[in-house]
């Protein structure tokens, strides 16, 4: 059963990232890169990663792909030009990406074989994960949210900068 | 219970909730129609049945028969999915959500569909994926009406949806899980007064999540997507027929949900007022069924509250929501925060 869902899912996940490349309208584009996202939080639900999974779809699916819709909607986006791209990118680009690719996988397969991780080891419930979280990963996660609070104060200082004649006239 | 045995019952639960819950959207409506017709004097629709009571079905039966066109204009495979991805969510949502005492035997939930740890986050995930139907619909309609409508809603939902699921925040502290279950277990000591709302002292948060429901259903105050005066239907004025009524129950399906979720966090769930007062009874059964009609109840009370704020308030101005949202809401549910954490770490 879960053999049959991860295939499925991450049969979806592929299609997705596929399609999101090869579609020409920015809206396509970003409605695949949701299955994607949603996909994948199917993916982490299988290795028994409730919070992690709902976390995926809320935060991804739900809050950071609508700002990209809406940010598609508002700018009124049209179809991207297909260009027909260069050979040289061509001929070498795909035996590139696949060599590249062959020697990553040969390595990680050569130091951890398939890895150990089983599919069916149930469920991690919430508690666990924030004890980890929060007594023995305080200072990392207190850090990185500084970090994204840093990164807030500065979007909108960019923000006012720009529309400082506005601030002016209230 | 054999597998097959077990994949049955949940087909089973799986047919019934969703059959109740399109009735209960059927007849919300008609609640409405009629509640907001008192409200204004008049008596709303009475023609169809006893009491209009048979409203509802003649209004689906219409929507079927209406011709559905399609604009030329539109984009058509997006036109499509959007109504879908609407009421698909608002539909789903009720998987999650318990509304009785459990009687079925152990690992089985008879008055659930599905009793899982982070009934809540699904909750505020599938709502959060519901915005995709109203935005895309409005967009693919090609229409400047819908447009605007559409990114007046996507705007108010995603402000809105943060205080919402800060206002939650007090309440998974106090029960210390996501279980919907759970969460309903830890107030169902003393009847009233263990309540969330009262016993726990999360009226703030009871009140932050009144409001962010409000505006996360479009409904009224807050209906500035549809504002009738301003942009004809909002993200739905291109559709027509039964796409138009996909939307249409996907918004009191919506309700239905909000109200369920308000009940359970806030209302204690299916446990009586009373407390021990009344019951419990030596049937189990009797028990159960007691436990279901405190449920029913809490939620039509809570419906008949969005009808009556509908007939009275006038709607909010664009900026006024954003300011109530963010400079309002936002900071309120983040003290309620603070202040919950601080009542758990001391007591």
């Amino acid at each position: 059963m879960h053999l049959v869902l991860f295939l499925i899912f991450a049969g979806l996940c592929l299609a997705g990232a596929i399609n999101l490349l090869l579609q020409s309208h920015p809206i396509n584009s970003a409605l695949s890169l949701v299955v994607v996202m949603i996909s994948l939080a199917v993916l982490y639900l299988l290795l028994g990663a409730e919070f992690l999974a709902a976390a995926q779809i809320i935060v991804y699916s739900g809050a950071i792909m609508v700002l990209f819709v809406f940010v598609v909607m508002l700018l009124n986006a049209g179809r991207e030009e297909r260009t027909l791209g260069s050979k040289v990118a061509k001929t070498l680009g795909f035996p590139a990406v696949v060599a590249v690719m062959g020697v990553l996988a040969t390595i990680i397969l050569h130091l951890q074989g398939m890895g150990t991780v089983a599919i069916n080891q149930g469920l991690i419930p919430t508690e666990e994960l924030s004890r980890v979280l929060f007594h023995e990963l305080l200072l990392p996660f207190e850090i990185t949210s500084i970090l994204i609070l840093i990164a807030i104060l500065g979007a909108v200082a960019l923000a006012r900068q720009e529309g400082s004649e506005r601030r002016l006239t209230k | 219970m054999t597998l097959l045995e077990f994949a049955l019952w949940n087909l089973l639960k799986v047919v019934v909730v969703t059959v109740i819950l399109l009735l209960g959207v059927a007849y919300t409506v008609l609640l409405e129609r009629k509640a907001v017709g008192r409200i204004q004097n008049r008596w709303g629709p009475s023609r169809v049945g006893p009491f209009g009571l048979l409203q509802p079905l003649v209004d689906g039966a219409k929507n079927f028969l209406k011709e559905d066109l399609i604009p030329a204009a539109v984009y058509r495979p997006i036109y499509l999915l959007a109504p879908i991805i609407s009421l698909g969510c608002a539909l789903v949502v009720i998987a999650v959500i318990p509304f009785g005492e459990n009687i079925g035997p152990k690992g089985f939930d008879l008055f659930e569909v599905s009793n899982i740890n982070i009934g809540l986050l699904v909750v505020l995930g599938l709502t959060s994926m519901g915005v995709y139907g109203i935005a895309l619909a409005g967009w693919s309609s090609n229409n400047k009406y819908s447009l605007l409508g559409s990114l007046r809603s996507s705007a108010q939902l995603i402000s809105y949806e943060l205080a919402l699921g800060l206002s939650l925040v007090g309440v998974v502290l106090r029960a210390g899980s996501f279980n919907l279950r759970t969460i309903v277990d830890q107030q169902a000591q003393h009847g009233l007064l263990s309540w969330n709302m009262f016993g726990g002292f999360q009226f703030v948060a009871f009140f932050i999540y009144l409001m962010a429901a409000y505006a996360e259903t479009n409904r009224s105050p807050f209906d500035l997507p549809e504002a009738e005066s301003e942009l004809t239907g909002g993200y739905h004025t291109e559709y027509s027929s039964m796409k138009f009524a996909m939307f249409f129950m996907a918004e009191y399906a919506n309700m239905i949900n909000v109200g369920c979720v308000a009940t359970l966090l806030f209302l204690g769930g299916w446990t009586s007022p009373f407390g021990h007062l009344i019951g419990p009874f030596h049937s189990a059964w009797i028990n159960a069924l007691l436990s279901i009609f405190w449920f029913v109840f809490k939620v039509f009370t809570f419906l008949f509250l969005y009808i009556w704020v509908r007939g009275t308030l006038p709607r909010f101005r664009y900026d006024q929501l954003m300011n109530f949202g963010w400079r309002f809401l936002m900071p309120l549910a983040i003290l309620n925060i603070v202040g919950t954490s601080l009542w758990l770490a001391l007591r």
